[in-house]
């Protein structure tokens, strides 16, 4: 889940990439959280609970860098819906079954802002490699 | 060593890449619960090494937290619009000092080649 902490002293380039990692993984969990929003189950306990990844920022003192890594995955406490669905065949003995609690809006703007933030990191990055390049040239005709 | 040589210039860029640093570790970390955004004071840290102060310990002194317009929730303090303005400016900074930079080391070559 976290990337491996390099090595060698962080560069702007590795707290870039690992931050873009991190929002793959929200990306990642409110996609699933979307993908699952119309399951049912046979019980409370055994119904889909939306994940969330908890970031936490990593400073590297020797450059004074700060990137991100994921925590963790956690279960939200959203509350299980319950309906009553008789005919369904996963249905418990009162007839109800158990929906997951996704919120869709919710994860959709989770998604929209994990890919704004992504966006965010691959521009910083590119505006870092133009001033590196242009350093490095230092065209002296 | 390439101080004479390349006078408050060298100096100038070794911070505005340090700044761009911080910058980016900010934007990294928008999302980051609990967040406190930091910012390098260039001026202060200029006017530090100029007065003999090495880059770490200029930066440490010049480096602060930014106070935010809105503090959030999650305890958070980055403002994307505020360091995106800072992150370009900052850039466009950064090249502005390579090119004056690149001006002196020109000089010099035209001197040496005695063009």
């Amino acid at each position: 889940m976290s990337s491996p902490t390099p090595a060698h002293p962080m560069t702007l380039f590795d707290a870039a990439g690992r931050a873009m990692s991190a929002q793959l993984v929200r990306m990642n969990t409110a996609t699933s959280n979307l993908a699952n929003a119309g399951t049912v189950a046979g019980s409370a306990e055994t119904a889909y609970r939306p994940l969330r990844p908890v970031f936490s920022a990593v400073l590297d003192s020797t450059t004074g860098l700060a990137t991100v890594k994921v925590q963790g995955v956690y279960q939200s406490g959203a509350t299980p819906v319950r309906t009553h669905e008789p005919d369904n065949p996963l249905a418990d003995a009162n007839g109800d079954v158990w929906g997951s609690g996704v919120d869709e809006n919710a994860e959709m703007i989770e998604i929209t802002d994990a890919s704004r933030a992504y966006q965010n990191m691959v521009e910083a990055m590119q505006t870092a490699k133009q001033l590196t390049l242009d350093t490095m040239r230092m065209k002296t005709s | 060593m390439g101080d004479s040589l390349f006078g408050i210039h060298g100096m100038a860029l070794e911070l505005r890449a340090q700044r761009l640093g911080v910058l980016t570790s900010n934007i990294a970390n928008a999302a980051t619960p609990g967040y406190k955004a930091r910012d390098i004071d260039f001026g202060a840290a200029l006017q530090a090494m100029r007065q003999g102060a090495s880059a770490p310990a200029a930066i440490g002194a010049a480096t602060q937290y930014r106070v935010p317009v809105m503090p959030s929730l999650d305890g958070n303090t980055v403002e994307m619009a505020t360091e995106q303005t800072a992150f370009g400016e900052n850039a466009v900074q950064y090249e502005a000092t390579l090119n004056m930079l690149q001006d002196r080391v020109q000089t010099v070559t035209r001197a040496l080649k005695g063009e």
